[in-house]
């Protein structure tokens, strides 16, 4: 039994931390709010070795775990740095899970060339289908559609508020075939019938795009529809990697105020009001963290359990992310609803991130569907 | 990250396994079908197969070999605690005796108390029970007024004690009381072995919102004590109080799953009503509770790695209990919603998990107390002013005395 993070994954964290500390990246979030170019830190990533995190050794990549990945994502969420690793890390995953050649790997896993993972919610309980976001409303849209010719997938089909995808060379696409059964394509960003639709929503670090694919023509991919499911939870586990760090900063910031703000004559921390409220974002933030790593054990060793605790994690860690969000603009007063301080881009992240890959909402849905199944409850 | 077993505790587990596998006959059927209703003869049989598991070295796992113990880690707890889970037996009778008090004994008793009181603890042959809270002393522990004064080389106890579990059938319990109110409140306390047959001891159960009384209150009359049922220094008795308490944090954080509140008992409660499973609202609420029962498992898993490293687990892991309760409540909530008023019948298996919830929430420490207690020493804020510092106890009570009563 040994629950608690290596030397090498605290290693990890360590680097990670100070390759980023050498950028203003909270104030170059506000920054682009204010119309200034995004600092994208690809290149910090590339020296770090991050594109490859979870490409195999024998293929140019560290062939880390996807609890290395969640621990470099959660530096990024801390510092709300710009690192396309969201869309990166899981279409490399379903490369290096279908064996593709180095040619295409090499470039991804050196961070020569960047991909995005266009992604689709895999079926649940009461679901049979594949799913992606759509561009409004609560309708999830249908995944689009492949029909294989010869040895080339043609692909049609649009999927909304996709991580990462402007700028992405690659795409890895979820597609299903006529049956409705999944079919993992690698597509050239580039190659004709392609379109990606830059997005910026409420917080300017995030990159989205909207893909809308006519006819484009790309490879099938042999990645089983367990890996497509897999590195549709992996984008799940990274997120909520990403929200945990976020908190993680909320709440050293909330509670340093509390200690030097007076009111009354003593520091405001001593209030059990704001004392309470504190500790509850501390709760949370440790749950949240319990099942990061439940999500990084599961991946590795109990794929069965993966989507459960994936799930779990991207629940336990938005819903934290949000209340530690608002608790650090409320701790700070009316300081912290002004644009001058950090706490406005915490919450514009935490509330962007909250609505993304599915949204918080069916991630809880997806905890119930599993455990409901599990318990063997009659199917709809 | 690894969950599984070493080779060490693999062997540790498969001997257990088959002890339980060869006298599982021989446990009582303490719950649910076909279980023994009168109640003195359930605790009869419950001690004996305390006795059982005694003479099989499957208690005081931890405690150390020469007072009867296995001298093994926490870890190794753990492993029997599944195993006996695994195996649908009853554990001991006496966890708090031997999970608590037990281990406050060996931290600071004498060597003839060691000797004299252990060995038919582990054995169920004496059990024990806690009389620390009082009717005006709970959370502010510190604040009880139970009164031992000194008197001919021994001491004279007065007082009351409450929420007293198993103080019915306890041979002995481990009692905080106040030797000096001139000292400042938390100097002047000595903690005490009170046999529970000592003429001036009266129990009286106490009901609760099942209707049942799981626990007691206790009444001490002009009780004579003798100097050597003192554990630890007189009038250093918070301190001995400090080690049980912390044990006691062991034993209630690790004990959640083994009380039931588990996502997939709560899953197959709902899982079984076709339209509830079918249900939004009822998936957003179960998804959310189910979520924190989840996060607990893994906390525990961060909590057993501490402890195997030698790490005592900080006020943090009490954060747990918090997380745990809210959770239970809202699944005991959802459930009867689901089922509808027949959850409430007596006869259901939900009715006793809705009832004995709302008391839990105040349990080792309300949640209030805990949020301060983590507050100040885990995130580093400041606590709020004190009116009980460095004044006499008894100088305190008349100041509370006197705000109470202009309040009135």
């Amino acid at each position: 039994m040994n629950f608690e993070l290596s030397d090498e994954q605290r290693a990890l964290q360590e680097a990670a931390r100070g390759a980023l500390s050498r950028h203003k990246t909270v104030e170059a979030a506000r920054d682009a709010l204010d119309g200034g170019e995004r600092l994208d830190l690809w290149d910090t990533a590339r020296e770090v070795g991050w594109p490859g995190l979870l490409v195999s050794e024998e293929r140019g990549g560290a062939g880390l775990g996807g609890l290395d990945a969640m621990l470099v994502m959660a530096e990024c969420g801390r510092v709300l740095a710009s690192v396309p690793l969201l869309g990166h890390v899981p279409a490399t995953a379903v490369l290096d899970a279908a064996g593709v050649g180095d040619d295409v790997l090499g470039p991804l896993a050196e961070g020569e060339r960047r991909a995005a993972f266009v992604g689709a919610q895999p079926p649940g309980d009461l679901t049979s289908e594949w799913t992606v976001d759509a561009r409004r409303g609560h309708a999830r849209a249908p995944a689009p559609r492949s029909e294989v010719d010869g040895d080339v997938a043609v692909v049609t089909g649009e999927a909304a508020w996709v991580p990462d995808a402007p700028g992405a060379e690659v795409l890895v696409v979820a597609t299903v075939d006529s049956d409705g059964a999944p079919r993992a394509v690698l597509l050239e960003a580039g190659a004709d019938g392609v379109t990606v639709e830059p997005v910026v929503r409420y917080d300017a670090t995030r990159l989205l795009g909207h893909v809308k694919l006519e006819g484009a023509r790309g490879t099938v991919l042999a990645a089983a529809d367990t890996e497509l499911a897999a590195a549709w939870y992996l984008a799940q586990g990274l997120l909520a990697a990403e929200s945990l760090g976020a908190v993680e900063r909320a709440l050293e910031s909330s509670v340093e105020y509390a200690k030097e703000r007076f009111t009354f004559g003593r520091a405001i921390g001593s209030y059990q009001a704001v004392k309470h409220a504190l500790v509850e974002v501390l709760r949370r933030m440790e749950n949240a963290r319990s099942l990061m790593y439940y999500a990084g054990w599961a991946r590795q060793d109990a794929p069965a359990e993966f989507p459960l605790a994936a799930s779990a994690a991207r629940v336990a860690a938005s819903r934290a992310e949000d209340f530690a969000s608002r608790e650090l603009i409320s701790v700070h007063g009316g300081i912290g609803a002004t644009w001058e301080h950090d706490a406005p881009y915490y919450f514009r992240r935490a509330q962007l991130s909250r609505r993304l890959l599915g949204g918080a909402g069916s991630a809880t849905d997806r905890v119930a569907g599993e455990l409901l199944a599990q318990a063997g409850a009659a199917p709809a | 990250m690894d969950l599984n077993d070493t080779p060490e505790q693999a062997e540790y587990r498969a001997k257990v396994r088959a002890w339980l596998e060869e006298h599982r006959a021989e446990a009582p059927v303490l719950q649910g079908e076909g279980a023994i209703q009168d109640e003195d003869e359930a605790i009869a049989a419950h001690r004996a197969w305390q006795g059982k598991l005694a003479e099989a070295g499957l208690t005081g796992i931890t405690w150390p070999k020469e007072y009867g113990g296995q001298g093994l880690g926490p870890l190794e707890q753990v492993i029997v605690n599944q195993e006996i889970s695994r195996a649908g037996v009853p554990g001991l009778l006496d966890t708090i005796g031997v999970g608590m008090l037990g281990p406050t004994i060996i931290a600071h008793g004498t060597e003839e108390q060691k000797q004299r009181y252990l060995a038919p603890m582990l054995h169920g042959d004496e059990v024990w029970c806690q009389l620390f809270s009082e009717p005006a002393a709970g959370s502010d522990l510190a604040g009880i007024q139970s009164r031992a004064k000194e008197s001919n080389g021994g001491f004279v106890l007065n007082g009351q004690k409450v929420w007293t579990t198993n103080a019915q059938f306890a041979a002995f319990g481990l009692l905080l009381a106040r030797t000096d109110p001139e000292q400042h409140k938390h100097k002047g306390l000595t903690m005490f072995i009170v046999p529970m047959d000592a003429e001036g001891v009266t129990v009286r159960g106490l009901r609760q919102i099942t209707g049942d009384a799981e626990f007691n209150e206790v009444f001490f009359d002009d009780v004579a004590l003798d100097a050597e049922h003192v554990v630890g220094p007189v009038n250093g008795g918070w301190g001995t109080a400090l080690t049980t308490l912390m044990f006691e944090r062991l034993t209630i954080g690790g004990g959640s799953e083994g009380m039931g509140y588990r996502a997939d008992r709560f899953a197959r409660a709902i899982g079984s009503d076709p339209a509830a499973a079918r249900d939004p609202e009822v998936r957003k609420r179960f998804g959310e509770l189910a979520t924190d029962l989840l996060a607990l498992r893994f906390t525990g898993y961060r909590i057993l790695t501490a402890l195997q490293k030698g790490q005592i687990p900080g006020p943090e892991a009490g954060l747990g209990k918090v997380t745990v309760v809210n959770a239970a409540i809202a699944a005991g909530d959802l459930i009867a919603d689901v089922v509808g008023p027949d959850a409430l019948d007596v006869e259901d298996e939900w009715n006793y998990l809705i009832s004995f919830l709302p008391g839990l929430k105040s349990a080792g420490g309300t949640e209030e107390i805990l949020r301060n207690t983590v507050g100040e020493r885990v995130l580093g804020l400041p606590p709020e002013p004190r009116l009980d510092k460095g004044i006499p106890f008894s100088e305190l009570r008349a100041k509370e005395r006197e705000a109470a009563g202009a309040s009135a």
